[in-house]
């Protein structure tokens, strides 16, 4: 385990690193983007009336309520990203097959891909950047540093995402397909390799950081993650290769 | 994705109607299918109905001893519900082999069943596709099949409904409601979905602007032993090859009773309910679910690539109906 010290420096954010550095290049076809989504940014609290086409909504987004006029055809991830500037909610495959977007949406995991911006009032939508309790870290974010649970990182929001529910899925109970006895709650001091990767199926890693994934998990769910060298020698059980 | 308005129905009825004004109107849920069909323009919708307000959300016993399941109800909902688990297990193992956790968090029971084919052909609209524009010709016939039809398909259509909740809802005899512009009806699940026929395009018998408001699943006591089956590409979050779902009622070492449905194989859930019959009296022994599992894909009529899937599918029998033979569990 790390001392406070050390996690706080961790807050040294990527996006501010890639913001510094892109700066530092003058790199003519992000800057553009970056205006704009400080822009919209900036104007994201305020009101305006709908062009034809918009609606008017107001979403709950890590707490607070953001005002916004959208097209219906506009995706919570696009809504997200483009203009309320939380990019942490990656844009992978954008047909529901990849897990990068993964958010919670009233504590349920969801593809913020496959969601219309416009159904989700009402509801409480949580995104990586809302794990956080100002500089600490959710357990599970530190699990994924302290295991290695990633290589590029691109994937690794919704696998943070999804990783979050998964634990609150075992503690209310929550069956998988391989689930040994369905008139049974699963716990966590059970939920085994194989668990962890049937409820992990839904987001990819193109790096396949998978068995850090895994310790990851296993060390928020309160297991012994195997050390670091034992992690890359993680084995399929046989009961799986059915 | 093409723009499109907006709106909340307040009730089922405001929905019928709203639909019926407007043929360029569909109803959204979940949209886990939907929103992914109308961004690469299968669905190009100008209105949505947005249902997911309406009250369709509850799992409640019938007075038989069944369970009446709201369409709006999720999939994760319905895997999870105590009375599922302990009385279904083969239709909470359906639901949780299919899709992931984050599209089964959202998906609905009636999104479920209406959800449509994944055929590669019919989704790249670049390609010629009778389900998507009639008349136009069908190239998995002669191009890619290995995830294609073995029974009741047609010259104009060799796609598979994609859906695993469906197979075990199938096998299971249940019953959907419905309502539209003409009232309230209920369709037998094994008649709700179409074969291809000339009409590819008509996936199911429901009439325009009707809306499944529930699904119905009467009492099956031996259910508890029902297993369901999924082989596919890769261990989890593929559709299937094949599937089956099947459950045995047994008296000492005789069957008195079986349910048997296949997944993977069909434009619809497909009941060899001939394969079923056989079961009947006979002991349930290797043999005899061998024979079952012939009679099944006696009509099998398998494309270039999708060959293998004829022994698999009877493999997946067999081995279906030994594990419900021994009391059910994880197939």
């Amino acid at each position: 385990m790390q001392d406070p010290e050390e996690r706080t420096k961790r807050q040294t954010s990527r996006r501010n690193f890639l913001g510094q550095a892109l700066t530092a290049a003058g790199t003519a076809i992000a800057a553009p983007t970056l205006i704009h989504q400080a822009t919209s940014a900036q104007n994201m609290n305020t009101t305006q009336t709908p062009a034809p086409g918009e609606m008017a909504v107001t979403l709950t987004v890590n707490g607070k309520p953001r005002s916004l006029t959208l097209e219906p055809r506009v995706t919570l991830l696009d809504a997200l990203r483009e203009q309320l500037g939380l990019v942490g909610s990656k844009k992978g495959c954008d047909h529901g097959q990849c897990g990068a977007c993964t958010v919670l949406i009233d504590g349920e995991r969801v593809y913020s891909c496959l969601a219309l911006a416009v159904m989700q009032e009402g509801k409480a939508i949580t995104t990586v950047e809302g794990l956080a309790n100002g500089d600490v870290l959710h357990p599970v974010q530190d699990a994924f540093i302290d295991n290695d649970g990633f290589q590029c990182g691109y994937c690794t929001p919704g696998q943070v995402c999804a990783s979050v529910a998964l634990l609150d899925e075992i503690k209310r109970g929550c069956a998988s397909a391989i689930t040994p006895d369905l008139t049974r709650a699963p716990q966590l001091a059970d939920l085994s390799e194989a668990e962890i990767k049937e409820r992990l199926s839904g987001n990819l890693c193109r790096c396949s950081a998978y068995n850090g994934i895994v310790a990851a998990v296993q060390q928020a769910a309160g297991q012994q993650p195997p050390a670091p060298a034992a992690a890359m020698l993680l084995t399929e059980p046989a009961e799986v290769l059915v | 994705m093409k723009n499109f308005s907006y709106v909340r129905a307040a009730s089922v009825k405001e929905a019928v109607q709203q639909s019926g004004a407007n043929q360029a109107a569909l109803f959204i849920a979940g949209g886990t299918n939907l929103v992914d069909r109308m961004k690469v323009f299968l669905d190009e919708p100008s209105h949505l109905i947005d249902i997911t307000r309406l009250q369709m959300q509850r799992i409640e016993p019938t007075t038989d001893g069944g369970l009446r399941i709201g369409a709006l109800v999720s999939n994760t909902a319905v895997a999870d519900h105590p009375d599922v688990r302990r009385n279904y297990p083969l239709l909470s193992r359906a639901i949780l082999s299919g899709a992931s956790q984050q599209i089964r968090n959202v998906a609905t029971v009636g999104g479920n069943i209406l959800q449509r084919t994944r055929c590669p052909y019919y989704y790249d609209t670049a390609f010629a596709c009778n389900k998507r524009k009639p008349g136009t010709g069908c190239p998995a016939t002669t191009g890619i099949n290995r995830m294609h039809a073995l029974l009741g398909a047609s010259d104009q259509c060799v796609a598979v409904h994609p859906s695993d909740m469906c197979v075990a809802i199938a096998a299971l005899d249940a019953i959907v409601e419905v309502e539209g512009p003409r009232g309230r009806r209920q369709i037998p699940f094994t008649d709700f979905h179409r074969l291809p026929g000339d009409t590819p395009e008509r996936d199911t018998n429901l009439e325009p602007g009707e809306l499944i408001t529930a699904v119905v699943i009467p009492p099956l006591p031996f259910a508890k032993s029902g297993v369901y089956l999924k082989l596919r590409d890769r261990a989890s979050y593929a559709f299937a090859l094949v599937s089956v779902a099947a459950a045995l009622k047994l008296e000492g070492d005789r069957i008195q009773a079986a349910r048997l449905a296949l997944g993977g194989v069909a434009h619809k859930p497909w009941r060899p309910t001939e394969a079923e019959r056989f079961l009947i009296g006979k002991p349930a022994n290797t043999a005899t679910f061998q024979q079952s599992a012939e009679i099944a894909l006696q009509g099998a009529q398998p494309l270039a690539y999708n060959g293998f899937k004829v022994e698999l599918a009877k493999r997946a029998i067999q081995r279906s109906l030994t594990i419900s033979a021994n009391g059910g569990g994880v197939a």
